[in-house]
């Protein structure tokens, strides 16, 4: 596992920009879906499927190969109960989730192709035209985020507009936001940012305020799309404490290797055994 | 504002990060309540109760600002002793005719100026009232008689207060269901945001119009507004977020039957023999309405060009004139009758969008030609053979004798032309692309009609003929398509005088035909040869007013009657709100916007008492439109059902007048029943009025556009909301047995629609009169053509309008509520009819003064 907190640097990139991100703030959502429309219009994203869903406004449910931004819409009494037993106040939360372009990215570990790559700017891009539909990236992703696209089968995702960010302009979904929920720019300076506004929530008498995604030290290293929430993660359909998958995959190797060299010293054991 | 109006809802963000507190009232919980400090649930319909009870609570609590009402409201002036309250006569005022649903307005007028006001009656017939749209009505002569301690009991001022003292925290309770805590905190809200140093904006949308006392909800904010000193200055004001883009700019030139360009009434055909008649009974004395012969001249200039002489009353003749009510549900009914032939819809689906949808469909049934321009073949297009009649047997393809014509529309990416939004600001935009195949501008398409049509008449030697010949039509086409210049119209707009040189300003107007200008508030707008509406100078670059941003009318003033940011005496109100200020060393007003006031007026000056026009505006007069340069906190004219805001019940209510013995608004306007299409349900008191239990309000969401014509056909939103759903609290659900994401059937005596079912606590259930209420949200997006599809929430909807403007009622009428989907083909029919002999329903219901 590479330590380097660099994802491009760590793969090699020598004369790189500096890392983007993305940082959605949910206390700013209006829920429009905005990033939704932006994204299939830019990258040409075909429709994914019209299906009533009942889940509030929900109507996308998750990300999938055909939704590379998908708004959460919560309907939720906080508290759940109040002492005279009554509901606690209604309210809405709006989050939009995205890929979180990992800094240790598992789908990218484990495509066989080289169609998942790292970019210059530190994002996880796939290639439509390398990508062979193996597969094998989909249940490494710890949010469940990357799809094959069922008449295809390739697997697809967000590009954080890779196409946009060569050129100097900001991914479609955050060009489109209308409140500025959906913050695009230099994953540092996004940080700094998310803290700031953080501490602005708690003092402003919104303790339930937090980050997540934004620590370099969790289970992915630090998502290079964060979002600032305001209950826990799994109210949002967030994992709570998402780990890459391949982390564990050297060490399970050793075991295996060794295991394996057991097996077959067992092995040649017995041959030696019942010769 | 966050449903409709997402992009616009980023300057109330922008207000919130800087500490700004939003309140939102709305009876469902929406995306803008989500983001909202404080969302109030009231019921539909109620909202007169909720507005009125914070003027009560302003009056009662002193918090109104003193110094602002008596030196710029008309609160010091006193009424003639023949007024009669709501007070007085249980809910109407003095004048009402109850044969003719109409008020005399003679005894709303001030004491000591002459008999002026409207004929109610024929001003209500001709929607009249939408005239002051940049304005005031007119008032008789003479010096009305004044009492600046505002303590005479005839004074608007305790006229004001007494017609409000039963609009109490406990009538909010009992008539809107919103507890007593939630509304005092809006009211310590919104009073201790207001003052000296500080401003409150209100800001709605067609949740307050759509009433049969549409007009008067937003006047009630108004005279709120006022009290508060929130007019004229920045930071307040009311905002009315229009429908869709530029419907501000079709009122300003307009797409009504009523109006001119410019808020110029429309000529009656009875009324205004010639343009001095008309002059005269439509021009005000006093104030900039005293200039509106320059104004009508220099438009009919811009229309006929060389033709329009003093000798011929410069074309005034040529005008087409009103008869009566023309508007659009009116329109229907003549198309019902046989009397209207033709119709052109532009963007518009009323198959889906408007009220009573069945009778659109029906008038349309007998025209002889329908021409539909829009994107899509949208409900209004295919009807006549795809049409819930033909489903219900109602209509038969081969019998439907109308000729529809289908033409493809360009939409706004591929077409020049300006936006004018709420604040009056006009912005360009630039085609970005050529409409494909045959699809084509607005523009391209009237202009070249037009030609075609004047080559046909040509040879004509019939006077008729001459005002569509005499019509200056020659603009310059430009490309492939032969594509009208769209900046030769606005200049058109503009003007110019007789150099040909473009106008700067509306005051350069003459009414001796010197000067032609297409709309005289946005005179100005290419000002010296230059698009100013194309102006996109960055608001870092410039001061915070932005004045080089688009370009606003009047004159591009970016808050109008501003004269108000300052004091009696010219001094900004505080450092803090200062906005423009008399400079009493070069002698004139100056500050961060244009002055709405004549820039060398000192605050001193007291007009000669036979002044006429502006020059009859005082110093320290700001609203400078109106004839005495006061806001109105009363209306002695230009309303046709009250010179103040009462609460009435809607046409279909379930509960009773909670505040007088009269229910409905009396003067509202009631549609014929049409052949037994237009039916009213009873209301509380009447027979079987639990028939229709439930109150329904329709709506909007944000991932569709009005009557869908621009969103269900597009996949990328309709995936988003992919069909027609209903919105009902879980006691509601409880009652009628509605299952979350099943089906529901609502019903009235119009029609019935089926629903996906949402049951959510967004949509409360109140207590009202001490009884439960529910109310079903119902957005109405939908047809039954596109990729996103569903039943037309209009064919719930009646015709009983508001007086004024004519605005149908939508956003509270009753119905009933059942699982399961609704009946097919002739058994939807039967299921309707059963519930009107359950209810009891003639043509006759609900229709009671």
């Amino acid at each position: 596992m590479p330590l380097d907190p660099d994802p491009a640097t760590s793969v090699g990139y020598t004369d790189h920009p500096d890392r983007v991100g993305f940082f959605t703030d949910t206390t700013l959502c209006i829920g429009c879906k905005a990033c939704e429309v932006a994204c299939k219009e830019w990258n040409h994203v075909p429709d994914d499927g019209l299906k009533l869903t009942g889940m509030s406004y929900d109507n996308t449910v998750s990300l999938s190969a055909d939704s590379w931004r998908h708004v959460a819409f919560v309907e939720q009494h906080k508290p759940v109960a109040q002492e005279d037993g009554g509901p606690g106040e209604l309210r809405w939360l709006m989050a939009s989730d995205v890929c979180k372009h990992c800094t240790h990215a598992a789908c990218l570990d484990v495509c066989p192709t080289g169609s998942l790559f790292r970019t210059e700017f530190g994002t996880v891009v796939v290639q439509e035209d390398i990508c062979n539909g193996c597969g094998y990236c989909i249940p490494a992703c710890p949010y469940g985020v990357i799809d094959q696209r069922k008449d295809d089968g390739r697997a697809w995702k967000c590009t954080m507009c890779y196409d946009r960010l060569g050129v100097g302009l900001e991914p479609a979904c955050a060009k489109a936001c209308p409140t500025d929920s959906i913050q695009f720019g230099l994953l540092d300076d996004l940080r700094a940012r998310a803290h700031d506004r953080v501490d602005a929530l708690h003092a402003a008498g919104v303790p339930e305020a937090r980050l997540y995604g934004h620590d370099p030290t969790d289970g992915v290293g630090g998502a290079g799309a964060f979002f600032l929430l305001l209950d826990e993660p799994e109210v949002y359909g967030m994992p709570p404490d998402p780990v890459v998958t391949t982390r564990d995959l050297p060490e399970m190797w050793k075991r295996v290797g060794t295991a394996a060299v057991a097996l077959v010293g067992a092995a040649i054991a017995a041959f030696v055994g019942t010769s | 504002m966050a449903e409709c109006h997402p992009v616009g809802f980023q300057w109330v963000m922008e207000a919130k990060a800087r500490g700004a507190k939003l309140i939102h009232v709305d009876p469902r919980f929406t995306r803008t309540s989500a983001l909202a400090d404080v969302h109030v649930s009231l019921r539909a319909g109620s909202d007169i109760v909720f507005l009125g009870a914070i003027i009560r609570y302003v009056l009662e609590h002193e918090q109104y600002f003193r110094d602002y009402v008596v030196a710029y409201t008309n609160g010091p002036v006193l009424l003639r002793d023949d007024f009669r309250d709501t007070e007085d006569l249980d809910g109407v005022f003095s004048g009402f005719d109850p044969e003719g649903r109409s008020y005399d307005t003679s005894s709303w007028q001030y004491e000591g100026a002459d008999d002026g006001g409207d004929d109610a009656s024929a001003a209500k017939d001709a929607a009249q009232a939408e005239s002051h749209g940049s304005g005031g009505a007119p008032v008789g002569e003479g010096e009305p008689r004044r009492d600046d301690t505002m303590q005479h009991p005839r004074c608007v001022f305790q006229v004001l207060k007494r017609h409000f003292s039963r609009y109490t925290p406990e009538m909010v309770e009992e008539a809107c269901g919103v507890p007593q805590d939630a509304f005092l905190r809006v009211c310590e809200m919104i009073a201790s945001n207001s003052g000296r140093d500080r401003t409150t904006a209100f800001a709605y949308a067609v949740g307050w119009t759509q009433h049969t006392v549409g007009v008067q909800y937003i006047r009630t904010a108004a005279i709120l507004q006022t009290l508060l000193g929130n007019i004229g200055r920045p930071g307040g004001g009311i905002l009315a977020l229009r429908g869709h883009a530029s419907i501000q700019g079709s009122t300003d030139i307009p797409t009504l039957f009523n109006i001119l360009p410019g808020y110029i009434a429309m000529p009656h055909a009875h009324k205004h023999e010639d343009l001095d008649s008309f002059i005269e009974a439509e021009a005000a004395t006093k104030g900039y309405w005293g200039n509106m012969r320059a104004y009508m001249v220099s438009l009919l200039k811009a229309y006929y060009g060389d033709a329009a002489r003093p000798d011929n009353d410069f074309c005034f003749d040529y005008l087409p004139r009103l008869t009566g009510n023309h508007s659009t549900y009116e329109t229907v009914r003549e198309q019902m009758k046989g009397a209207c032939s033709g119709y052109f819809l532009m963007g518009e689906n009323p198959a889906v969008g408007s009220a009573n949808a069945k009778m659109q469909r029906l008038g349309m049934a007998k025209l002889d030609w329908l021409v539909v321009r829009d994107f899509s073949l949208i409900e209004s297009a295919t009807w006549w053979k795809d049409g819930p009649e033909i489903e219900s047997g109602e209509l038969r393809t081969d019998d439907i004798a109308t000729e529809v014509f289908f033409l493809p529309a360009a939409a706004h990416t591929e077409k020049n032309g300006t936006f004018t939004n709420t604040q009056r600001l006009l912005q360009w935009h630039h085609a970005a692309v050529e409409p494909q195949g045959d699809a084509r501008s607005e523009l391209w398409f009237m202009y070249h009609l037009g030609l075609r049509i004047r080559e046909k008449l040509a040879a004509s030697t019939d006077a008729m003929d001459r005002p569509v010949l005499d019509l200056t039509w020659d603009y310059p086409t430009k490309g492939r398509l032969a594509e009208p210049d769209a900046e030769a119209v606005l200049a058109e707009i503009n003007g110019w005088g007789a150099d040909h040189a473009p106008l700067s300003a509306s005051t350069e107007l003459r009414d001796d035909g010197s000067t032609t200008c297409g709309c005289w508030i946005y005179c100005g707008a290419y000002a010296g040869g230059t698009n100013q509406t194309a102006r996109r100078k960055p608001g870092s670059d410039q001061s915070w007013v932005a004045p080089e941003w688009g370009w606003a009318w009047p004159a591009n003033r970016r808050i109008l009657y501003n004269r108000a940011s300052a004091d009696p005496d010219g001094r900004p109100w505080s450092d803090r709100k200062a906005y423009v200020w008399w400079d009493a060393g070069e002698k004139k007003w100056t500050g961060h916007d244009v002055p709405d006031f004549e820039a060398d007026k000192p605050p001193d000056h007291v007009p000669a008492p036979d002044a006429k026009g502006p020059d009859a505006i005082g110093g320290r007069d700001p609203f400078v439109m109106q004839v005495d340069g006061k806001a109105w906190l009363f209306a002695p004219a230009g309303l046709t059902d009250g010179p103040l805001p009462t609460h009435y019940e809607p046409q279909e209510s379930p509960f009773a007048n909670a505040l007088y013995g009269q229910l409905r608004n009396p003067a509202r306007q009631l549609t014929d029943a049409s052949g037994g299409h237009n039916l009213y349900h009873p209301s509380d008191g009447e027979p079987a009025s639990d028939v229709f239990p439930y109150v329904a309000t329709t709506y909007r969401l944000t991932e569709h556009h009005t009557a869908g014509g621009m969103s269900r056909w597009q996949p990328y939103l309709s995936e988003l909301q992919p069909e027609m759903f209903c919105e009902v609290s879980p006691e509601l659900a409880a009652e009628r047995g509605l299952e979350h994401a099943g089906w529901a059937t609502i019903v009235t005596a119009r029609g019935a629609i089926e629903a996906r079912v949402l049951v959510t606590d967004r949509v409360a259930s109140l207590t009202v009169a001490g009884r439960r209420v529910h109310q079903v949200g119902l957005p109405y997006h939908w047809g039954p053509n596109g990729y996103s599809t569903g039943d037309a929430a209009n064919e719930l909807a009646h015709l009983s309008l508001d007086p004024n403007v004519h605005i149908q009622e939508v956003k509270a009428f009753t119905c009933d509520v059942q699982p399961g989907r609704r009946p097919r083909g002739r058994a939807r029919l039967a299921l309707v009819d059963e519930y009107r002999r359950r209810a009891g329903i003639t043509e006759a219901t609900g229709r009671e003064p």
